[in-house]
């Protein structure tokens, strides 16, 4: 599929689809979205980028192996999960900073757990579609 | 307390740690540990005796009534003193046997772990940790006995001891649990008092029922003995530890602990007076078909563990001192012959009992203790094997009608006994020493010196009852709460019992001057192993086990449509079943709301694709008629306000139609290869599919509606989670730790691509 109309919307999309899944995954906590929506799209802005311009090059500029974005993520989460035990409060307790951020809005435990969630389902998303497709 | 018991396990923990840099001292620092608990259960003899048992409690899963309870009461204080005991003297006595073994480190480990376990299997008073300790000791004596791991038959020993004591072991469970039910507590103290309670309630039969089997199969006992003769494949020192006072005794351990409990029945008592009959007599005669000097001892341990469980079925007041007794005089008398055998086996390399005589004249203190334990074990006076044998006779003597039959079959199992402790004890020392073994020469001390001792210990005893009348009191408390006070003697006057001692001797002489261990004699059993219940055990293991084999072949038959049919089926029967049984179908077309023009259009959209994928020929056609029919499912989402749906229904979507692009592009040209009547069975199938989640989707209306939850997440998000998105908040705050585990189900399904994708296992692509 090495079309240019394709390849050359797809280089304008990735950085733009990049932006949305964060912008996602921030007002999941008012709005509609989420860490999983996110990741989700995360992921289908680098297969979509791998379909245009192949595996390697996909490769290339993400640079990290996506697998090791899934025990980072997982580690982000529970560290999230397990943080107010140091003010003394149970696992999953939602702390909060009181005023909001700038550009973020407001920043909580709930909000790195999503963190979590979201590069889990990056790293395992990418790393099934690669492993898949380096295969055939 | 809770220390001494799980020290064990901690040391077990470290050997890998250690052997990396301190490989040799293990064996040299190991068998201080159940010495320190030997002499920690010393400190607490004074305070057992005086009749005052001690209590730990730890609290483990109190909710459930599952607690660390230990109790320290006479019998435990028994088996304590013996695992201890024999334990620091088997663990000396292998840091010699096994010097020259690769895995000494290894053997330390599990060797630790199992007297760990074993201690804290007679020292708990809670049921559960009672079993999961006993679950341990089984698992723990897999390793011990499959030790030696590159020999087949020692696997398969190892297999066969963990399949029977893990069997029994479940039962034990089902029969443990029954009893903390029925009697409304799971700690063993508080059980006596609702003794009463449980022998009268229905379940009895099934209690007991179940606790016999785990105790049988523990101790081996007929049908279930065939196990324990195989597991003598185990390092000798191994067989010495298990077989003579930890491991087959746990079953003893466990009915003499339910006797206040769940004895006094006439099931009870008649069951174990018929199965321990059974098996002491089969056995003892057993072990003079043998000449392997393990063999001999492995049948007269079933049989002395028959004697046992044949005592506590007798029940009687002297029959359960006896059998306390006997626990003593057995772990004693058979430590020693099993360590004088493993010494015979190292010097001379033979355990053939027809070949070995006159050692004594090479190793003088190893026969010196051959003969003190053969004599134990025959029941001369001076021993305590006679004060013993003198109480198992008056008990039976005097138990009613079936007296002579009882005292009968006793005395013709000790007749064989005596024989058998003769043939290892005494056998292999005298007469003259043949020429091969001529160089055999004295061992170390390391390896004389535990069965001197302890044959030293059955004479002290057996000259001197009177030290353990305050032992022997608690313990034999422990089974009978209001037990009459005890005095052991060696003379109990000129009766009937004194004379059936004196005959048992002259009988057993006699049979031991008359009958020689020998090969031929081997021979003649040969035509009943047909009949053995290992072949019928065997058997019943390849049968299962091909069955197994026939069962998984047609169900996991590799083909992935089959694996689908078969989910499909099951789950239509099941359901068309329970929907055609129990429910009444009706549609209540109150309860659906109006059908929308743009609605109307989506679904229109959906049927044309489903038809569309159905005809087309091609594979994109296909991808796309499915990412379509997906993709109006969003819509849906989207028409009954629910976006985070939506949306995430979409991401799916279109991950799943790159997928499909990414995999199905690869594959050749779309042909049918299945005929008209498969296709015919299909359709038939996913139309029943389909028809039984339409009717489910319209029941669910009729079934009351609950909105106490969702009412309680849309009030309270915001209050508590500071979320204003419902959905959002419940995924990462409400019900967070499933979004957790969630996530790392992905993480595994990923791996589990990833692996399943890199494994090469197709041995012709390998580079």
């Amino acid at each position: 599929m090495k079309s240019i109309i394709f390849q050359t919307a797809s280089k304008y999309l990735l950085p733009l689809l990049l932006l949305f899944s964060v912008f996602i995954l921030l007002r999941g906590h008012y709005l509609p979205g989420g860490g999983f929506v996110g990741g989700l799209m995360a992921a289908i802005a680098f297969i979509l980028y791998s379909f245009a311009f192949g595996l390697k090059e996909t490769k290339s500029i993400v640079k990290l192996n996506p697998r090791y974005l899934m025990p980072v993520g997982l580690a982000v989460s529970i560290l999230a999960a397990v943080s107010p035990w140091l003010v003394n409060l149970p696992v999953m307790t939602g702390l909060w900073y009181d005023e909001p951020l700038k550009l973020i809005g407001m920043v909580g435990s709930s909000l790195f757990f999503d963190i979590g969630v979201y590069l889990v389902v990056i790293g395992s998303t990418l790393t099934i579609m690669f492993s898949i497709s380096e295969t055939i | 307390m809770i220390f001494a018991v799980i020290s064990g396990f901690i040391l077990a923990a470290l050997v890998p740690l250690f052997s990396s840099f301190a490989r040799n001292l293990i064996p040299k620092i190991y068998p201080f540990l159940p010495l320190g608990i030997f002499i920690y259960l010393g400190t607490c003899f004074s305070q057992v005796t005086q009749n005052a048992p001690m209590h730990w409690s730890y609290n483990w899963v109190p909710s459930f009534g599952v607690n660390l309870d230990f109790r320290l009461d006479g019998l435990a204080l028994l088996f304590g003193m013996l695992i201890t005991g024999i334990g620091t003297l088997v663990f000396f006595y292998s840091s010699y046997y096994l010097k020259e073994d690769k895995y000494l480190d290894r053997f330390y480990g599990y060797l630790s772990m199992f007297m760990a376990a074993m201690l804290g299997l007679v020292l708990s008073d809670n049921l559960i940790s009672l079993f999961v300790f006993w679950e341990l000791t089984s698992i723990s004596s897999f390793f011990l006995i499959g030790y030696k791991n590159d020999d087949p038959s020692s696997r398969k020993s190892a297999l066969m001891a963990l399949g029977i004591t893990g069997f029994g072991g479940l039962v034990l469970l089902a029969g443990l649990i029954w009893i903390g039910f029925v009697g409304g507590s799971y700690s063993i103290i508080e059980l006596v008092n609702s003794s009463e309670l449980i022998k009268s309630h229905e379940a009895y039969p099934w209690i007991i029922g179940l606790l016999f089997i785990g105790a049988f199969t523990k101790s081996a006992q007929f049908p279930f003995h065939f196990w324990l003769p195989g597991a003598m494949k185990a390092p000798t020192p191994v067989s010495t530890y298990l077989h003579s006072a930890t491991m087959v005794k746990a079953g003893i351990y466990l009915l003499a602990r339910f006797t206040p409990v769940l004895g006094g029945t006439d099931s009870w008592n008649w069951t174990l007076i018929l199965v321990g009959g059974i098996t002491m007599l089969y056995a003892a005669a057993h072990s003079l078909f043998r000449t392997d000097l393990k063999s001999i001892l492995a049948y007269s341990t079933i049989s002395a563990l028959g004697i046992l469980v044949f005592l506590l079925g007798v029940g009687t007041e002297d029959a359960l001192l006896a059998a306390g007794i006997f626990i003593l005089t057995h772990a004693l008398y058979k430590a020693t012959l099993f360590l004088i055998t493993g010494i015979i086996d190292h010097e001379t390399g033979t355990r053939e009992v027809t070949s070995l005589g006159g050692l004594q004249k090479v190793m003088k203190p190893v026969a010196l203790a051959g003969y003190l334990a053969a004599l134990s074990s025959a029941g001369v006076p001076l021993f305590l094997g006679f004060i013993s044998k003198e109480i198992m006779y008056e008990s039976t003597f005097h138990f009613s009608n079936w007296a002579i039959i009882l005292t009968a079959s006793i005395v013709l199992t000790k007749v064989f006994l005596f024989v058998a402790g003769f043939w290892v004890g005494i056998k292999p020392f005298t007469g003259n020493l043949p020429q091969e073994h001529a160089k055999a020469k004295m061992p170390s001390p390391l390896l004389w010196i535990p069965p001197v001792f302890l044959a030293g210990l059955c004479v002290l005893f057996g000259v001197f009852p009177g030290i353990l009348d305050a032992f022997m009191q608690t313990v034999f408390n422990s089974m009978s709460p209001e037990g009459e006070v005890i005095h052991l003697a060696l003379w109990h006057g000129l009766n009937w019992v004194l004379v059936l001692s004196l005959l048992t001797l002259g009988l057993g002489f006699a049979l031991y001057k008359f009958l020689k261990p020998s090969q031929s004699l081997k021979g003649k059993l040969a035509p009943f192993d047909k009949f053995a219940p290992i072949e019928l055990m065997e058997r019943i293991g390849i049968t299962f086990q091909s069955f197994a084999g026939s069962w998984t072949g047609f169900f996991q038959n590799g083909y992935l449509r089959n694996y689908v049919i078969s989910i499909l089926i099951f789950l239509t029967v099941l359901a068309g079943y329970r929907l055609y049984d129990g429910v009444d179908i009706h549609l209540d077309w109150s309860q659906i709301s109006d059908i929308t023009p743009s609605e109307f259009l989506v679904v229109v959209l959906m049927v044309t694709s489903i038809f569309f994928a159905l005809i087309t020929k091609t594979r994109t056609g296909v991808i796309v008629a499915l990412g379509i029919i997906g993709l109006a499912n969003c819509l849906f989402f989207l028409y009954y306000s629910a976006p985070d749906l939506a949306m995430t229904q979409f991401s799916i979507d279109t991950l799943t139609v790159l997928l499909f692009m990414l995999v199905l592009f690869q594959l050749p040209k779309n042909r049918s290869f299945s005929t008209r009547k498969l296709r015919v069975r299909d359709g038939a199938l996913s139309l029943m599919f389909g028809v039984l989640i339409s009717i489910l989707a319209l029941e669910v209306f009729e079934a009351p509606s609950y909105t106490e939850v969702s009412e309680y997440y849309a009030e309270n998000a915001y209050l508590l989670a500071k979320g204003k998105n419902v959905v959002n908040v419940i995924l990462v705050d409400f019900r967070g730790i499933d979004t957790l585990v969630e996530t790392v189900v992905l993480v595994i399904a990923a791996m589990g691509v990833f692996s399943l994708l890199k494994l090469n296992l197709n041995p012709f692509n390998k580079e």
